[in-house]
């Protein structure tokens, strides 16, 4: 649900980071974070355990700049990905314009990015959304481990549609712009379709 | 069901800041703030200056999303008051017209039975400005494109990758 601030020009978005724990959902967001200028973005809020496990989400308010007057801005917010904070992932899809879905590249963990995928599809569901009519994208991240399976068979896996894919190595930041522009070209069409 | 995007124009920022500003007069509170579901700050009064409002309404929103969580999971509809109380600085947080939130941030110059009272009256002006905007929504949907309708239907590819650059 995008906010049109016509009073201070403003649209505002919000962008859900989805995936499996540990899947570098944080990770996107802190580097981000440490990459745009000061005066583009607000304060990285983390709501995590002692073991910095996300407990219920990030949030990163973030402002892109001005199209045609307007000011954009997106706030990115993640999901705690472990299994059993499944209640808290609802909470924050809630009024999400569009979902990155990061999927964990590493061989061991594909059963993980399956789950979590069906489990978006089936929490949107909950809220007669469907994955199909939001701005949606993938991002492989991890390439760069030793154990990361092909990308053809992550594709295979996770995305049937073809829907835009970027690969990254969040910790390393490689990607994690890309996947970001990606998912906010998507939103900001959608937003210009439906005007 | 996906809410629809929320549209604020100057007439209804000016009117909601205008109930907002006697809000935070009457309940002699230190700032007040009008946030949507989604964590968006809608319109503030009084002294907003010393808070962050984005980090505050992002949390707010989350805040009131896990106590309705909290509700549904006990069989109540919805908790529609929070209240958090510190040392010097308390928050009084409402659910107003189902998508509004309504925080009221107040000091020992005032009172939760104060900020309560004023909070009740404000909130139903609030209401009568969300049912005028909604019906708004609804006569602009059957009708044609607004101004800012045909200008955003104008953005191109490049307009959105000139976001990028730099």
């Amino acid at each position: 649900m995008s906010f049109i601030n016509y009073a201070a020009r403003e649209i505002n978005c919000k962008l859900v980071y989805y995936g499996p724990g540990l899947c570098g959902k944080t990770t996107n967001l802190q580097f981000i974070y440490t990459k745009v200028e000061p005066g583009t973005k607000g304060k990285l809020i983390s709501l995590a355990t002692e073991t910095e496990r996300t407990l219920f989400f990030d949030f990163l308010p973030l402002e892109l700049g001005s199209i045609r007057g307007f000011k954009t801005r997106f706030h990115l917010y993640t999901v705690p990905g472990q299994v059993f904070y499944d209640a808290s992932r609802k909470l924050i899809l809630r009024g999400a314009d569009g979902v990155i879905f990061v999927a964990d590249s590493q061989v061991e963990r594909m059963e993980s990015n399956i789950e979590s995928l069906e489990n978006l599809e089936d929490n949107l569901a909950e809220q007669s959304m469907k994955l199909e009519a939001m701005p949606f994208i993938l991002q492989y991240n991890k390439r760069d481990l030793p154990n990361a399976v092909p990308v053809e068979e992550l594709q295979g896996a996770l995305n049937p549609r073809n829907v835009p894919w970027f690969e990254a190595c969040a910790a390393t930041g490689v990607g994690v712009f890309e996947t970001l522009k990606g998912a906010a070209k998507l939103v900001l069409n959608e937003l210009k379709k439906k005007t | 069901m996906r809410e629809p995007d929320l549209r604020l124009y100057e007439e209804d920022a000016r009117r909601l800041t205008a109930v907002l500003q006697k809000l935070c007069e009457d309940a002699k509170s230190r700032a007040v703030f009008l946030i949507d579901k989604a964590g968006q700050l809608i319109a503030s009064a009084g002294d907003t200056a010393s808070v962050d409002t984005t980090s505050l309404a992002s949390l707010t929103a989350g805040n009131i999303a896990a106590t309705s969580g909290l509700a549904q999971l006990l069989g109540e509809k919805e908790f529609s008051v929070l209240f958090h109380e510190g040392e010097k600085d308390h928050l009084h947080i409402s659910l107003v017209a189902r998508r509004g939130i309504l925080v009221v941030l107040f000091d020992a110059r005032s009172s939760l039975g104060l900020v309560r009272l004023r909070v009740k009256r404000a909130s139903e002006d609030i209401v009568q400005v969300f049912a005028e905007m909604a019906a708004r929504a609804e006569r602009e949907a059957g009708q044609g494109k607004t101004a800012f309708q045909t200008q955003f239907a104008e953005i191109t590819d490049d307009d959105i990758d000139n976001l990028f650059k730099g």
